[in-house]
């Protein structure tokens, strides 16, 4: 007995000293592709309970931060570093990454033909659950977990047992990924422009599904374009990223003005600081 | 050359033996066609790659081995127990099995068949039914021009044959499994089978090769199949033998107005492997659906060489092949689509795609079409890839490891094949073979 309550007393001692509640921490991070950089020095902390959202417009950078983040093999972090729950993020392959609770909603999900909704996620949720030492489902014990999970995301049964994303529309694939997140249960969520393509009833479903699973211990990075998304979901930051780098954070009232003010104003400042 | 004749010899020294062993045991018109078999087994000379056919499969290995012809000369036979991997219990009594080429009654158990139909050793099928025998054996598979059909044909005795007549329909798939014992060195087999379906009859065969040892052996198989008027036959071919085998094969498909054959024909098996599946819709409004699949890791070579040949208007071929590449195997696909004069309103598909998961994997892809003939409609295409580094960081997103998301997105390439075998067993050992194959290249990696 002393001995577990010591145990717990070190680990949340530690956990104290990796950074008050930061879920992730990103420091001066550079990153390129193919020899071109795309990030130009990111610093930016999210703590749990939080939503952030990352706005700009094409090609700043938003989808290469949300990919560096999960760890693509084709971008190559030059400088910086990213810290999440302690751990030097960057170390570890896209998998670990995972199975520590990271997930990244993609902005194409990728089709598997062949491979069942169903069986996949059972994979991944298993994998999940052995890196946390904890037993792995059957097949019959997931069906209840993940008809359970389907609800959030007000999709129909019959996807389960479909190809992954294979055939699906456009916002099926999107609700399929907050699908996957829900079952996932993830510490950290980045959503890769998952509002695009939706229409107004999907929207409302993905939107509702991601604030039914924001909670006091996980953190949320909204990645978008537009800020008709946030009419939804109710972000605690909001950060403009421009050229790789962010050039303004705010609250949720610098989404609006955003939206009002377009993003010619940002290539206008640039052209007089240049 | 003359290294050519002194390989020919040691089959054709097995043979004396072979027809002395059948000797007063079959009707002289057998006996006259092993005998003409056996001289255009003479006549002809083993395949180099300087035939078109024989372009990227190199059968010198297997001249190489002297092989021994199994005669029945007794010793251990395996017991039930040793073909429980191998065997289907939707087939428990209709399944026939032959060990090295040499029909195991015991092993076998036809009680299964309805009334009229005959499930049966060639060499010993009742006198009633001997005319269907003597109507089809050897009338469609080439034992004039290809050298393994003339062999296969010299050597002609025990064998399967099965016979569905008019207007029968059997529920229960029928299983014929031919097992290499190894119970001798390098042996080598030649098995025989032939499916007869009256009009409108219906049946589903199961006909899989497999090996009990990992030794050295040789198959050397010829099935000829007829689908007559309205018959509706579902063919699953399973090699499935030792890595260290050879396996050459036949088919040769003959199908009559209206009817419809369907075709899985699966290659996991053999250092060396080749099937020729050869369709002939020889009448109108008939349908093919020809599909395959290859797996192969290591040093395998497997060659799938398929005609389908539509020469009468209103008929349907659909091709599916998909090949799964690895460690330092190759494959040959050769796919002829023709379509003959006069053969109008011809509709067929063919393709076959290749999954490459080494870089020292090689496939050979020539997916063909002639035509003869206007208004058809006709299309083929061939495809060779590798898995896309999108799909395994999808999968490594979601916390599968880079061996799971390969084994998980190798398996999903297959499945639309596995997927429509319609005997539950048959798609559980395919699941089984391929994920096995996929860890065992996981493992070599």
């Amino acid at each position: 007995m002393l001995d577990t309550a010591m145990l717990q007393a070190r680990h949340s001692l530690r956990y104290y000293h990796a950074g008050e509640g930061k879920v992730l921490e990103i420091r001066n991070l550079h990153a390129t592709i193919d020899g071109k950089e795309i990030l130009k020095g990111i610093d930016l902390t999210v703590k749990a309970g939080e939503i952030h959202a990352i706005m700009g417009p094409n090609g700043s950078g938003k989808s290469t931060l949300a990919k560096v983040l999960a760890g693509h093999p084709s971008y190559q972090v030059t400088e910086g570093e990213v810290i999440y729950q302690g751990k030097n993020l960057l170390e570890l392959p896209p998998d670990e990454r995972a199975r520590e609770g990271v997930f990244l909603a993609f902005q194409y999900p990728i089709e598997i033909p062949g491979v069942s909704n169903a069986n996949f996620l059972r994979m991944a949720y298993n994998e999940v659950r052995k890196h946390r030492g904890e037993e792995e489902l059957d097949p019959l014990e997931f069906d209840d977990l993940i008809r359970e999970r389907i609800k959030i995301v007000e999709m129909d049964t019959s996807f389960i047992n479909r190809s992954v994303n294979e055939g699906f529309s456009g916002g099926e694939k999107k609700r399929n990924e907050i699908l996957q997140m829900a079952v996932l249960e993830p510490k950290l969520a980045v959503l890769d422009e998952t509002d695009s393509g939706l229409d107004i009833d999907a929207l409302r479903i993905v939107a509702g599904g991601v604030n039914k699973l924001a909670t006091p211990d996980n953190a949320i990075i909204l990645v978008t374009h537009y800020q008709r998304l946030l009419n939804y979901i109710t972000p605690d930051r909001v950060h403009v990223l421009f050229n790789g780098c962010i050039v303004k954070s705010g609250g949720k009232e610098l989404a609006l003005e955003l939206e009002q003010k377009g993003y010619d104003w940002l290539k206008a400042n640039q052209r007089v600081t240049a | 050359m003359l290294q050519l004749v002194k390989e020919k010899d040691s089959y054709l020294s097995a043979l004396r033996p072979f027809v002395e062993s059948r000797s007063g045991k079959d009707p002289a018109w057998l006996e006259r066609l092993r005998e003409e078999a056996a001289l255009s087994f003479e006549a002809l000379d083993f395949p180099t790659t300087r035939h078109e056919e024989w372009k990227y499969t190199n059968i010198g290995p297997i001249l190489k081995v002297q092989f021994r012809h199994a005669l029945d000369q007794g010793g251990q036979r395996p017991v039930a127990q040793c073909l429980e991997r191998v065997t289907f219990p939707e087939s428990r009594h209709s399944q026939l099995v032959f060990i090295d080429g040499l029909y195991a009654p015991e092993l076998s158990d036809r009680s299964g068949a309805p009334s009229g139909v005959v499930i049966s050793n060639l060499a010993e099928v009742p006198a009633a039914h001997s005319d269907v025998v003597r109507e089809h054996l050897a009338a469609y598979a080439d034992y004039r021009g290809d050298v393994f059909t003339a062999l296969n044909t010299a050597f002609l005795g025990d064998g399967a044959f099965v016979y569905i007549p008019h207007g029968k329909v059997v529920e229960a798939p029928i299983h014929l499994l031919f097992v290499s014992a190894a119970r001798a060195a390098s042996t080598i087999s030649h098995p025989r089978t032939l499916v007869v379906a009256g009009r409108g009859a219906m049946a589903t065969i199961i006909e899989s090769y497999a090996s009990l040892a990992e030794d050295i052996h040789f198959t050397n198989a010829v099935t000829e199949v007829v689908a007559g008027e309205g018959a509706v036959l579902d063919h699953y071919r399973l090699q499935e033998e030792s890595e260290s085998g050879f396996h050459i094969g036949t088919t040769q498909v003959s199908q009559e107005r209206d009817s419809r054959y369907s075709s899985c024909a699966i290659s996991v098996g053999a250092e060396i492997a080749r099937h020729n599946l050869n369709v002939l819709l020889d009448d109108e409004n008939t349908e093919s659906v020809i599909d395959g699949l290859y797996v192969v890791a290591g040093r395998q070579h497997t060659d799938s060489h398929t005609s389908i040949d539509h020469a009468k208007p209103h008929s349907t071929s659909r091709q599916l092949y998909k090949g799964i590449l690895d460690g330092r195997s190759r494959a040959v696909f050769s796919g002829k689509v023709f379509v003959r004069e006069g053969a109008l309103l011809t509709d067929a598909k063919q393709m076959n795609k290749n999954l490459l998961l080494s870089s020292e994997a090689t496939v050979d892809t020539k997916p063909q079409l002639e035509i003869f003939a206007d208004d058809v409609k006709c299309a083929h295409g061939a495809t060779v890839g590798q898995l896309e580094e999108e799909e395994m960081f999808y999968l490594e997103t979601r916390g599968l490891t880079p061996e799971s998301a390969r084994t998980l997105l190798t398996y999903g390439f297959a499945e639309d094949v596995i997927s429509k075998i319609r005997v539950p067993s048959v798609r559980r050992q395919l699941d089984k073979l391929v994920l096995t194959k996929l860890h065992q290249s996981l493992e070599v990696r």
